[in-house]
């Protein structure tokens, strides 16, 4: 019996130390390894730190690394005062049928690619597009407008493709509070601010911490809608690594950049659950 | 602000028009997708120039149908391929993972199962780019130590395969683990009693039990392996999955082709949300 139950422990955690191991913790050790080589001559390396620095002293780095950084907290911001009030009406305004009807409805754009959704404000937003013809036949304007590539149109479109991974977890956290405790609430002599914000906000914290997350994961490490929807100066921190691997063949810097982009990430969702006072375990699992 | 309390009507006009414009928001990109399939035009712009089919079956220069167009089709056969090995690797990996986790208490447990959420966080470029090292590494050391080159480990197919495998089969995980949490252990423990072994027991009690989030997990698994797009982008060989070749077309510029592609892949992937939702439902 013991013997039958190591076998079947082992059976088991050998999948995952494999999926993990080969997959996850190796690539992201030899990828900051990498980081760490200078190239002196052909086919020789020396260790040093000239990638991060060069990473420090070229300034078009350093601002699109914060220039990406800022826009993705704001990104996320936008996601969560917009979607916070639809995921309160779903979960609970909305009754029976609508409310599944709502439910689904917010779920349905996200089983297609990120590709045809970025496409989609391409068509409203260029110049020859639908919301500048419409524009031009109220009158509003008397030329083609463009409301495309520039940084706007980048926060339309990561609002956009991230808004489920925000509705989703604050709909599920609002759903299980309990609509006495608001009444019990407002007898209290609460207003509705006062009950939103010392009630439904410090329930709904592990949604939207979790949300937080997921859609600052989502567009600090997006490429698609900045590199389709952006202009020529705004450059995401993503174009520049693909750059370095794809088009320039300098995988020392670019690997160094990514494990930028990997500590940045890291630094800003462990501070948000450490200042939440939530774990990984919890918001994500 | 609940149904229970009265509100003033002013308020609940007020917010019940936010939720329609939200919603607006939310379907309008697709919309305009989907309409301009159907343009007799060049273009996927206005002006209308009438409604016509020939973008999804149109023979000739310059208007070729997806159905004609055979980059296009051959670009859904390997992303079809990859979202099927993608699915069936993660379920399986995923499967294992969940009874790991639910079936037994071991030194590590919480640090294994913190690591088995990282994926998540870690951005889809970045895991693209380690594996692409790695990977070159290890080919390289292959070819200086033995002259053997492994292709399979050059950028292509194997190496989208596993790179999308290696974050979709923590959703996997998750799917299959909450439905497995809820399993009575005792219609195992029935089925020993009745003198099956371990193995039968699982086979024909558990498993059956988790079919439909082994199912869901599937089809989740499948989707996001068919619309991935950073992991892919940075591991891609010269068999361009279907979401790479649609955006080289879009970098030199959109046709309502492009459109008809978009709304195929609507229509296929609700159908497959249906179907996964049907097979909850049982």
């Amino acid at each position: 019996m013991q013997a039958a139950q190591r076998l079947g422990f082992l059976l088991l955690v050998t999948p995952l130390l494999l999926w993990l191991g080969l997959l996850i913790i190796i690539p992201h050790v030899d990828m900051f390894l990498v980081s760490l080589r200078e190239r002196v001559g052909v086919g020789e390396y020396a260790t040093s730190l000239a990638n991060y620095r060069s990473f420090i002293d070229e300034p078009l780095y350093l601002m699109t690394f914060a220039r990406t950084a800022v826009m993705s907290v704001m990104a996320t911001a936008l996601t969560l005062l917009i979607g916070f009030p639809v995921a309160y009406y779903i979960a609970k305004m909305a009754r029976g049928r609508v409310r599944s009807a709502l439910f689904l409805l917010c779920l349905v754009p996200f089983w297609v690619s990120e590709l045809v959704r970025t496409f989609g404000w391409m068509i409203l937003l260029r110049e020859t597009g639908l919301f500048s013809s419409v524009l031009q036949w109220a009158g509003l304007a008397d030329a083609p407008v463009e409301m495309l590539y520039n940084d706007a149109a980048i926060m339309v479109g990561l609002v956009y493709t991230s808004m489920l991974f925000m509705v989703v977890p604050l709909i599920t956290t609002l759903d299980s509070l309990d609509d006495a405790v608001i009444e019990a609430g407002y007898d209290l002599g609460g207003s509705g601010p006062s009950i939103l914000r010392e009630i439904v906000i410090p329930h709904a914290m592990p949604g939207i911490v979790s949300g937080s997350i997921v859609v600052f994961m989502l567009s600090l490490g997006n490429y698609l809608t900045p590199i389709m929807l952006g202009g020529k100066d705004s450059l995401w921190f993503t174009e520049l690594i693909y750059s370095q691997f794809i088009v320039r063949f300098n995988w020392e810097l670019g690997a160094a950049f990514g494990f930028m982009l990997l500590i940045l990430s890291s630094v800003i969702v462990w501070g948000t659950l450490r200042v939440t006072g939530q774990t990984l375990e919890k918001t994500m699992g | 602000m609940i149904p229970t309390i009265p509100q003033s009507r002013l308020i609940k006009v007020t917010y019940t028009a936010y939720v329609v414009l939200f919603f607006t928001y939310l379907a309008l990109p697709l919309t305009v997708v989907a309409v301009f399939a159907f343009n007799d035009s060049q273009f996927p712009s206005l002006p209308w120039e009438g409604f016509t089919w020939d973008w999804f079956f149109g023979e000739e220069q310059p208007k070729i149908g997806v159905f004609h167009e055979r980059p296009i089709l051959r670009a859904i056969g390997t992303s079809a391929l990859v979202g099927l090995c993608v699915s069936a690797l993660s379920v399986a990996v995923g499967t294992t993972n969940a009874f790991l986790f639910n079936r037994y208490q071991f030194r590590g447990r919480g640090l294994l199962y913190v690591l088995m959420l990282t994926p998540l966080v870690i951005p889809g470029i970045v895991l693209g780019i380690s594996i692409l090292v790695f990977s070159s590494t290890v080919a390289n050391a292959a070819w200086d130590a033995v002259e053997w080159d492994i292709t399979a480990l050059r950028p292509g197919l194997v190496l989208v395969i596993l790179g999308q495998f290696s974050f979709i089969t923590t959703i996997a995980t998750l799917v299959i683990a909450a439905r497995l949490q809820k399993f009575d252990r005792t219609l195992e423990e029935a089925a020993l009693n009745l003198g099956a072994g371990h193995l039968t027991a699982v086979r024909t009690i558990t498993i059956p039990y988790l079919m439909p989030a082994l199912i869901g997990a599937f089809v989740v698994a499948f989707l996001m392996s068919f619309e991935n797009f950073n992991t892919t982008l940075m591991l891609v060989g010269s068999d361009a999955p279907l979401t790479i070749a649609m955006f080289d077309r879009l970098k030199e510029g959109s046709t309502p082709l492009l459109n008809a592609v978009s709304l195929l892949l609507m229509v296929g992937s609700s159908l497959l949300a249906l179907v996964m939702i049907a097979f909850q439902r049982r």
